[in-house]
């Protein structure tokens, strides 16, 4: 596929990495956070820390959606579904979610509730337009890549006149995560040299809203595209900042995303949600005006206005090591669980469920490499 | 791509057809490449951006061949 295979070529892969390796110095360490979850797997599946010299590390972030959703809205999503009239529409990745006492949305449909995995807000829409009798919830998750799709479909279900659409929203911004990661960095999470800004959330929001990165918190970011050579190339991006002193915003993924982003996008968002004034992430805990929730003017297709939820705050399961893999300050083998009792065919904690989840990212591609690793250490002792 | 009006197109990932939505990017053509998101244009790719990149990657490929 243009845009795509040309940025997947092995041969050009191992030179960047020897690039990567000839300026990254001896005797410093490079620690930098691929913020997003589809850069974690891109990193896990393309081995790309396999072509990193030691001194180079990866550490992953919180930018998966269904990873940071707290147990609590899990729940309340698990009680919609259980309303006889309610049809929940959901992202697929969501299903599996352990909730409280191993409940899931997939045990939930077992059971009987009317829970449909859509692919797009266009199919939750033809749902409550094919079937007016069902109270029809769409379940929206994510950040800024996600939002203005939810934002069209809320508009779209106006223009329509639907009276049996609702959107539940747990939409998240990644600014406020970013500031929240950084705001830790310097107390559980060791120092970060560097990030790698999301690419999809990017196109949307641009390149400007990083800016407090490189000025306030006096961290190097490039936004950086999805293919392994885009996250090379913005590793070796990172590594010649570090080693200048330079703390920038740099964009690696030109080709698709500009300063101020896509401005069409933003103006549906901005019309149909506006902030929250905090929201409850898994693993970063309350973050202040790091989420959105549908305006007045939309209020009627507010689920949570329309069925009176009130989120109670849940617990972790307490083995369970996801939050401080979220904050970057464990990896996916620091927790007991991993590989164990928590695999993704049953999986104990959110890491482990979705394809971008730190832990499922480890387990499908990583653990090979542990494995050679500790081979390999044998082998020399 | 082909335009199927009502803000939607046809696209083709990879050798399989999908109908998106186009409403978020302006004029969207035939012939364009667009980043797809849950069902949804998110971007157009600039052309010229992306032979930029590349050849930035192939410069820096390059400088290790012969700097090596």
């Amino acid at each position: 596929m243009k845009y795509v295979d040309e940025y997947r070529d092995a041969d050009l892969a191992k030179a960047l990495a020897a690039r990567i390796a000839a300026e990254a110095k001896p005797g410093v360490s490079y620690r930098f956070m691929e913020f997003c979850g589809g850069h974690t797997h891109a990193i896990s599946r393309y081995g790309v820390e396999d072509l990193l010299p030691a001194n180079v590390q990866m550490i992953h972030g919180p930018g998966c959606p269904v990873c940071v959703l707290p147990i609590g809205r899990i729940n309340d999503a698990i009680k919609l579904a259980a309303l006889p009239q309610v049809t929940l529409c959901t992202y697929a990745d969501l299903m599996r979610v352990p909730a409280e006492n191993g409940a899931s949305l997939m045990k939930a449909r077992a059971a009987g509730a009317d829970i449909r995995m859509v692919y797009s807000t266009m199919d939750a829409l033809r749902i409550a337009e094919a079937e007016p009798h069902r109270e029809v919830v769409f379940l929206a998750i994510g950040f800024e890549t996600t939002t203005p799709p939810t934002a069209l479909a809320v508009k779209r279900a106006q223009a329509l006149g639907l009276r049996n659409f609702f959107v539940f929203c747990n939409h998240v911004l990644t600014p406020a995560a970013m500031r929240a990661i950084l705001d830790g960095a310097n107390a559980e999470t060791e120092r970060l040299d560097g990030i790698v800004g999301p690419a999809h959330v990017s196109t949307v929001i641009g390149a400007r809203p990083y800016e407090f990165v490189a000025e306030i918190y006096r961290t190097p970011i490039v936004i950086s595209g999805f293919e392994p050579l885009d996250v090379m190339q913005s590793i070796l991006m990172l590594t010649r900042q570090v080693n200048a002193g330079r703390r920038e915003v740099e964009n690696q993924y030109a080709r698709a995303v500009s300063r101020d982003g896509n401005i069409k996008a933003q103006r549906e968002m901005d019309e149909v949600f506006d902030l929250r004034d905090s929201f409850e992430w898994r693993g970063l805990g309350e973050v202040p005006k790091s989420a959105l929730r549908l305006r007045g003017a939309y209020a009627k297709f507010d689920a949570e206005r329309r069925f009176d939820i009130e989120t109670v705050r849940a617990r972790d399961n307490p083995a369970c090591e996801c939050g401080a893999i979220l904050r970057g300050a464990k990896r996916p083998t620091d927790c007991k669980l991993f590989g164990s009792l928590c695999t993704p065919d049953t999986p104990m904690g959110s890491c482990m469920v979705s394809s971008e989840g730190s832990c499922a990212a480890h387990y499908a591609y990583g653990r090979f490499r542990d494995a050679r690793r500790a081979r390999a250490v044998e082998a020399v002792s | 791509m082909e335009l199927l009006g009502d803000d939607m197109a046809r696209v083709d990932l990879g050798g399989v057809s999908k109908a998106i939505n186009i409403a978020l990017v302006d004029d969207v053509a035939v012939g364009d490449f667009v980043v797809i998101h849950v069902g949804y244009a998110l971007s157009r790719i600039d052309a010229e951006e992306a032979e930029r990149t590349l050849a930035l990657l192939r410069d820096a490929a390059a400088a290790t061949e012969i700097g090596a």
